[in-house]
């Protein structure tokens, strides 16, 4: 049976929910193998052979964590050209997708970013244009590179061997030219991540300032979301960019969306319109939003968002 | 500095985007055409780069002929000169050839750095500067928040999802932008009236030494099986809040079994 390779995608040591939904989708079309780069292989073995993994080819050396994208191309590429996989998944999160965009380069192959479906014949769907269309691609050449959005895909537990094997790559200089030199934590750490949480809940021009983004934050605590917020919020600088939802921010695909203080114009639309369930709280009953609402509240957010919270306690209180 | 800017026309995102039947490409034609906007930031801060250490500011654009709109726009913002890269046989082209194609022109035509905007609106692969510096052999600087050009030193502010990381590398690199990274400027009477007049060189497959096998629908990497128009999703419960519309929201999400 051919392998599948999957990057892992971690964080600190923490596997990431998306590398479970990988090898989950891996298990169609071979026996999956995940890429690991960087350091605490070891400690993410068992986590890994809980969703199946079969291999965990590891690529330990301090390089991998130490520059952009380069490296990890370069090791993919390795293992294609010694492998021959069936095709190569990663995650369509702005770092997999440049990865997978050199590795296609390095092996001529074709690569499919944002899937949100992959079937036997490794056909993607991919919802696009605010997911007004849906479209089924594939790659014709090369060894198919299929990136894919983060909760696209349940994850299913299935025992595997997870035997790591340890990777000799030679990084050339070529693939060391962007120098990672620190990281920089922002202090809103904690919550879920915007692009993998299953429930979103974000703000929007309504909240009217930076202090009163706290409570959005704490309707987000209640639900154990992530928070998220519209391009006027973060322009207005009342949360920082890289929690903007929208056509120059993040895509987002929760199974719940709480849209509070957000017009809904088509910029933000763009970022979270495949939410699977979808609900909105705006003072203004003429707002676009409303037309993607499963359920929504025409009142002022100040009311209504504290009240929320309020019976949010008593049902998890039950 | 010489600093190209890639700067694509997108259709604009009001406009209803659709992709033509006869061949699944996007359907460019029916549609206005815009500069991509995270394509304006990189403009502008290319202008920046070039105002605080000097240099040039030259468009690169693929793009069949109603691109030129854009060039124009993008000239008038204060860029110095444009290269458009036009031909027939680019139509259909998947990220892998595109960036084949501007590699070529960027050979060519050389460069200290190429600032793009990270991801297009249409498209949205946000591979290209990835792939850009994969063929030019140059560092990839990409997701950037803040940039710093210092001699031959470039240093960058990199978007992550915990904040950002600290990225150098040596010029000349591929830089591609976030929308934090800055507010691009309008354009000026004077800098829209100046762009007339700004010399935009039109390249075919054949000036630019780009292999017509290479770029294409024909030979693409990938290709569109079959695509559907998605169902508008129907339309849900909108209630007033009378004093009792957090109470009707927990009742929708205990239903929905979300608490």
């Amino acid at each position: 049976m051919s392998e599948v390779l999957v990057l892992a995608e971690h964080t600190d040591g923490e596997v990431k929910k998306v590398t479970f939904e990988l090898l989950t989708l891996a298990r169609r079309f071979g026996e999956p193998a995940v890429v690991w780069a960087g350091p605490g292989a070891e400690a993410a073995k068992d986590r890994l052979g809980e969703f199946g993994a079969a291999t965990v080819y590891v690529a330990a050396s301090p390089e991998f964590s130490e520059y952009v994208a380069g490296p990890k191309a370069e090791a993919l590429a390795a293992l294609v050209a010694g492998k021959s996989p069936a095709a190569v998944l990663v995650a369509s999160t702005p770092e997999g997708k440049e990865v997978a965009g050199r590795l296609a380069i390095k092996t001529g192959s074709g690569v499919i970013t944002d899937a949100v479906g992959l079937d036997e014949s490794l056909v993607a769907e991919q919802s696009i244009f605010g997911g007004s269309i849906v479209v089924q691609s594939r790659v014709k050449t090369g060894t198919p590179i299929i990136a894919v959005r983060p909760n696209s895909v349940t994850p299913q537990a299935e025992p595997g061997a997870a035997e790591l094997v340890p990777l000799d790559v030679q990084v050339s200089d070529a693939a060391k030219g962007a120098r990672i030199t620190e990281s920089v934590v922002a202090e809103r750490g904690g919550r879920p991540e915007l692009t993998e949480a299953s429930i979103v809940v974000s703000g929007g021009r309504g909240v009217g300032s930076a202090e009163q983004f706290a409570l959005i934050e704490k309707l987000a605590d209640s639900l154990g979301a992530a928070v998220g917020a519209s391009r006027a919020a973060t322009d207005a600088g009342w949360y920082p960019h890289q929690f903007q939802v929208g056509q120059t921010g993040k895509t987002v695909a929760p199974q719940l969306y709480l849209a509070v203080g957000i017009s809904g114009a088509i910029q933000h639309r763009a970022g979270m319109q495949t939410a699977k369930t979808i609900m909105v709280i705006n003072k203004d009953p003429e707002a676009p939003i409303f037309e993607l609402a499963d359920f929504g509240v025409v009142g002022d957010l100040f009311n209504v968002v504290p009240q929320l919270i309020d019976e949010i306690g008593k049902y998890l209180h039950v | 500095m010489n600093i190209v800017v890639c700067v694509k026309q997108v259709p604009d995102t009001w406009a209803e985007r659709k992709l033509r039947p006869e061949d699944s490409t996007l359907d460019r034609e029916s549609v206005d055409g815009v500069i991509n906007e995270l394509d304006e930031y990189a403009i502008e801060e290319g202008l920046r780069l070039a105002e605080a250490h000097g240099g040039e500011v030259t468009i690169l654009t693929m793009g069949p002929q109603k691109a030129a709109e854009s060039i124009r726009k993008a000239l008038s913002m204060g860029c110095d000169k444009a290269v458009h890269l036009l031909d027939d046989g680019l139509a259909g082209s998947d990220s892998l050839q595109t960036s084949y194609a501007l590699a070529q022109v960027l050979g060519r035509i050389g460069f200290d750095l190429v600032i793009l905007g990270s991801e297009s609106t249409d498209a949205r692969t946000g591979l290209l500067a990835a792939m850009l510096a994969e063929r030019l052999g140059v560092p990839q600087m990409s997701l950037a928040s803040k940039v710093e050009v210092d001699g031959q030193a470039i240093r960058i502010e990199r978007q992550t999802d915990y904040g950002h990381d600290k990225v150098e590398a040596r010029l000349p690199a591929v830089l591609s932008v976030v929308e934090k990274i800055n507010e691009p400027r309008y354009p000026s009477f004077k800098g829209i009236m100046a762009a007339k007049k700004k010399p935009v060189e039109t390249l075919s497959l054949a000036d630019a030494g780009i292999d017509p096998a290479m770029v294409g629908l024909a030979s693409a990497a990938t290709e569109v099986v079959s695509f559907a128009q998605r169902p508008p999703r129907q339309a849900g419960t909108i209630v007033k809040d009378e004093g009792d519309g957090g109470v009707k929201a927990a009742e929708f999400l205990a239903a929905q079994k979300f608490i």
